[in-house]
């Protein structure tokens, strides 16, 4: 098993007063499965993904990748995971403004020391990326901008990609394009893929869909 | 809706207090260390304008010697039988121990109303101030320290008079300046009976001369002044970089904010105006702290400069401040113009910022990136006038005009610089960390850029100024050494016990050396006239810096002069240009000398032509040649044989370490200011960090999120300041040592007619960049701090959009 959460909880403080977000939730995703986490909003989806990252600890349960349990790890363990075994998207793309487009693509990859150049030019050619590849991000529009970020988090062929409302700053027709390409390269690189989304008919495209409502998985 | 847009606008600093901050104490700072400038600058001028109100020098039109000296009352007596209405002042030293008090002789039955201070005209009644021993009034200071002091008449304090002054009768005078029948000049009353026979007539040795604008010692002062006045200036550029980058990121933080108001409905030009406002009312509230602060250094470096403008110009300035509204007043609106000038770039872009405009949040960034181009331009230009100005710059405004062109020069091409230099390190990069580092750094250049700027300046001055002390000092040290060749230095207490003194050394020592002068206008300015013995010491010592073949023979004939280097420079004389000695005689110049340290031009002449020329010229002073080990011998039996208070005779190292005592306190001030000018540096940089820092987390967030600690994030940004920290320091040694130039070859020149050999003292810049290193490191170290602690949940933000 790729990924596996087992009855974590999470709260937060908010002007005095504990509030739990869910509680005893427990999923899984396997290397090639694509699954997807949609819920209201407020129930914690890009928590529980946060969690899955690494990016925030539970307050209890356990989170496990390729069977190593995050909650054992520090900071700098954690950090080292995260950039060699996971590729993030989010929704508001949160490329490095500094960096031109062909930097961005090959940033984690490179930091991970996983850069494959013939990869990486694979897929600038496959996301449509070549002609920007000089640009910054500021240069880009949002569609151009949520390519480079499917780009950086798979550049380095990681094992779990976390996707958080990839399409949600694009129209429909932009997003199902990036969708198209998110799904088709994570196909082809074989890993796993847990993507939190609103849009119900972007999540009946995945193999599994879980809902998060009532601070518990459905 | 007016109440509810300024509550608005206000609220944002609330929620951001340290930016509210960074621009109070940058524009208090700005303020204070100007106004504390001006306030000891006026301090002084006031006292300057009352010392010479009190010796009638500015009001009234006053009779004196051609040659400036005494000369006998007879001539007043003549001139008063004449019709003259005019009154007689003797004006001298008069010596107590290490302390000079300057007797201020007058006749209050003769003097027109306001030439002599009321306190002495009325009051106390004329009887008890002209009847022997007399009254003498002085400062309460001045009083309270001559105590017990004798031989001077009954003192009394008077609230007004000028510290070191002591006014009395001028019979009294007479006496305790032993000139009995001497005059040193005489007041002309406005009013004149007509038909008076002219004064050629009765005094042609006389000349009349016109009120004076300004008096002499504000002359001489004036380049100290300009200095002072350069730095304050400096410091208040420094504070405004400060409040021009809190200013700028406070307006860029509210464009969002702008844009709904506008959207809402607020006119463009009540927001515009209520900004203003805004601004005015901080400038306000900040001014006044900052008046107050800089009455607080006023206060606390005045002590240093009146000390200072007594030992090098013997000016009288009290050591207490006293200030008047309008410096008040003027302080404030200092402040107000500061933060006007601060704030109109900011003001500007609301006023052009469309309706529509998308709040970026990098929109500032870029705008001051696109604005770098245009900033390097400028610099050009200015660059190019600096060089201009130091090949064809004379005067002392052009020299100023120099330094400052240079400096904002600098200044404006850092961030350019600094953005190729970045550049450069970013092609050069191996590895994606390296590639971001330098990438990301060169992003926040824009931001940084005015605290760099301002830290440049204060190292590039810290370098300069250093530079041209340590020079002075290292010149100063060996050319004290050649000048101060006796081993002891006496002074008599009159005529008749100098001329004792002389007889009774002549066995005993190897020589006597007169040090004998006279006051007088040389090339139009106070200067001084010396009688020098025929030789070895000074054949052998003194430090020429060019003669005649044969020089010193002419000189001993009485056939030329030596002058110094000021009077060379004052008056454009080289050897083979005829000097105007006062009185009118002239002999050819021989040579020059350097005489670090004195504002006056001085010349040389043989002493017995002194003695010729100016009969008149006190005998008392000496330089005893003798064998060292025999010296504090020598010197005990002196003050033994003659009753000499021990002041009186001092040896070479004791004249040394006065004259070092002096030339260090002469740079007290300027180092104070050094300081406080970096201090305000590096608060600029830490605002800078501080602010960024909250801005920053965008740009860190996704790093983090890819696989970086936030410790490592926090060590990377402590790198960066201290890396761009040492790229600034090196960026402003070659300014800093321009700077030293310029000090040292024009405005040194232009201000005290000296010019120094320049020195280089790399163990002080390693001092300095290490000073720079940790006054990056610590501005970050908060920051970097904070990040390193910075809750995920508050990084995850960023990808939620919570921010």
């Amino acid at each position: 098993m790729l990924l596996e959460v087992r009855d974590i909880t999470k709260g937060y403080d908010s002007g005095g007063e504990h509030v739990q977000v869910f509680a005893g939730v427990s999923l899984s995703v396997n290397a090639g499965e694509a699954v997807a986490l949609t819920g209201e909003s407020g129930s914690g989806k890009s928590t529980l993904l946060h969690l899955c990252a690494g990016l925030e600890r539970p307050d209890a349960g356990q989170v496990a990748l390729d069977g190593q349990t995050l909650g054992d790890m520090g900071d700098g363990a954690r950090a080292r995971l995260r950039r060699a075994r996971i590729g993030l998207v989010f929704q508001q793309f949160n490329l490095i403004p500094s960096l031109p487009v062909a930097a961005n693509l090959r940033f984690q990859a490179q930091l991970a020391g996983r850069e494959n150049v013939t990869w990486t030019d694979t897929l600038a050619a496959r996301l449509g990326l070549v002609p920007l590849l000089g640009r910054y991000p500021e240069q880009l529009s949002g569609g151009q901008q949520q390519r480079v970020a499917i780009g950086r988090a798979l550049a380095g062929r990681p094992g779990l990609i976390l996707a958080d409302e990839p399409t949600g700053n694009l129209d429909e027709a932009t997003g199902d394009a990036v969708m198209d390409l998110l799904l088709g390269l994570v196909g082809e690189t074989g890993a796993g893929l847990l993507m939190v989304t609103h849009s119900a008919r972007l999540a009946a495209r995945l193999d599994r869909r879980l809902h998060l409502s009532g601070g518990g998985l459905c | 809706m007016v109440r509810a847009t300024l509550a608005a606008l206000m609220a944002h600093w609330w929620r951001h207090p340290l930016q509210l901050v960074s621009l109070a104490v940058g524009l208090a700072l700005a303020t204070a260390l100007w106004s504390g400038v001006q306030a000891i600058n006026g301090q002084a001028r006031d006292s300057y304008d009352r010392a010479a109100q009190l010796l009638g020098q500015n009001r009234f039109a006053r009779i004196e010697a051609a040659d400036g000296q005494r000369f006998g009352q007879a001539r007043y007596i003549a001139l008063r039988r004449a019709g003259w209405q005019v009154s007689p002042v003797l004006e001298g030293t008069w010596r107590d121990g290490d302390r000079r008090l300057r007797i201020l002789g007058v006749d209050p039955v003769t003097a027109p109303p306001g030439a002599v201070p009321q306190t002495v005209t009325g009051g106390a009644g004329l009887r008890p101030f002209i009847t022997p021993p007399g009254l003498a009034f002085a400062a309460p200071e001045t009083a309270a320290a001559l105590e017990p002091a004798t031989g001077l008449p009954e003192l009394r304090a008077t609230a007004g008079l000028l510290p070191g002054v002591l006014v009395m009768d001028i019979g009294i005078a007479q006496n305790l300046l032993s000139a009995p029948g001497a005059v040193s000049r005489l007041i002309v009353a406005p009013e004149q009976p007509m038909g008076r026979p002219p004064l050629a007539e009765i005094a042609p040795d006389l000349v009349q001369r016109a009120p004076q604008a300004r008096a002499d010692i504000s002359r001489l002062t004036d380049s100290f002044h300009l200095n002072l006045t350069a730095f304050g200036l400096l410091s208040f550029a420094v504070g405004l970089f400060i409040v021009h980058s809190a200013v700028g990121l406070a307006f860029e933080q509210r464009r969002t904010m702008f844009r709904t108001l506008r959207a809402i409905g607020v006119p463009l030009a009540v927001l515009t105006a209520l900004l203003a406002v805004e601004m005015l009312m901080l400038a306000l509230f900040a001014g006044l702290a900052g008046v107050a602060l800089g009455y607080g250094i006023a206060a606390a470096l005045l002590p240093d400069v009146a000390a200072t403008l007594r030992g090098l110009y013997g000016a009288a300035v009290p050591g207490t401040l006293n200030l008047s509204p309008g410096w008040w007043l003027g302080g404030l609106a200092v402040a107000l113009v500061g933060a006007t000038a601060a704030s109109a770039q900011s003001l500007w872009r609301v006023w052009r910022m469309p309706l529509l405009a998308p709040a970026q949040p990098r929109a500032w960034a870029r705008a001051s990136a696109r604005s770098m181009v245009a900033q390097t331009g400028i610099a050009a230009g200015l660059a190019l006038a600096a060089v201009a100005l130091a090949m064809w710059g004379q005067s002392l405004v052009a020299g100023f005009a120099l330094l400052g062109a240079m400096l904002l020069a600098a200044a404006l091409a850092l961030p350019g610089v600094l953005s190729a230099l970045l550049g450069m390190a970013e092609r050069a990069a191996r590895g994606p960390l390296a590639l971001w580092f330098w990438a990301d750094t060169r992003q926040q250049l824009p931001g940084l850029s005015l605290a760099l700027m301002a830290l440049l300046l204060a190292l590039a001055a810290n370098v300069g100024v250093g530079t041209m002390v340590a020079s002075f000092r290292l010149t100063f040290t060996g050319w004290l050494d050649q000048r101060l060749a006796s081993e002891l230095y006496v002074t008599a207490e009159n005529e008749a016990q100098a001329a004792r003194l002389r007889e009774w050394l002549a066995p005993r020592s190897n020589a006597v050396l007169p040090i004998w002068s006279i006051e007088g206008s040389l090339a139009g300015a106070p200067g001084a006239v010396f009688g020098v013995a025929d030789h070895a010491t000074y054949r052998d010592n003194w430090p020429m810096l060019r003669m005649q073949p044969g020089g010193w023979d002419r000189v001993a004939r009485g056939e030329a002069a030596l002058i110094n280097e000021q009077l060379m420079r004052q008056a454009g004389l080289v050897p083979g240009d005829m000097l105007r000695l006062p009185g009118g005689h002239t002999l050819p110049v021989a040579g020059v000398y350097s005489d670090y340290g004195n504002p006056r031009g001085e010349a040389m002449i043989g002493v017995d032509l002194l003695t010729t020329l100016y009969p008149q010229v006190p005998r008392l002073r000496h330089a005893i040649r003798a064998d060292p080990a025999q010296a504090v011998a020598l010197a005990r039996s002196l003050v033994e044989e003659f009753g000499l208070p021990p002041d009186n005779v001092t040896d070479q190292a004791r004249i040394k370490a006065l004259s070092l005592g002096i030339f260090e306190q002469t740079f007290t001030v300027t180092a104070a200011l050094n300081v406080l000018t970096m201090g305000v540096a590096g608060f600029a940089m830490l605002m800078s960090l501080l602010t960024l820092s909250t801005m920053r987390l965008p740009q860190l967030a996704p790093v983090w999120a890819l696989g970086l600690t936030r410790a490592r994030l926090a060590r990377l940004e402590l790198v960066r300041a201290v890396m761009l920290a040492a790229l600034t320091m090196l960026l402003a040694l070659p300014v800093g040592l321009l700077l030293a130039w310029a000090l040292l070859a024009v405005v040194n020149v232009a201000a005290f007619g000296w010019r120094l050999p320049m020195h280089l003292f790399p163990a002080d810049w390693a001092r300095l960049t290490a000073l720079a290193l940790l006054a990056g490191g610590t501005a970050a170290a908060w920051p970097a701090w904070r990040l390193a602690r910075t809750a995920p949940a508050d990084l995850l933000k960023v990808f939620a959009h919570e921010r």
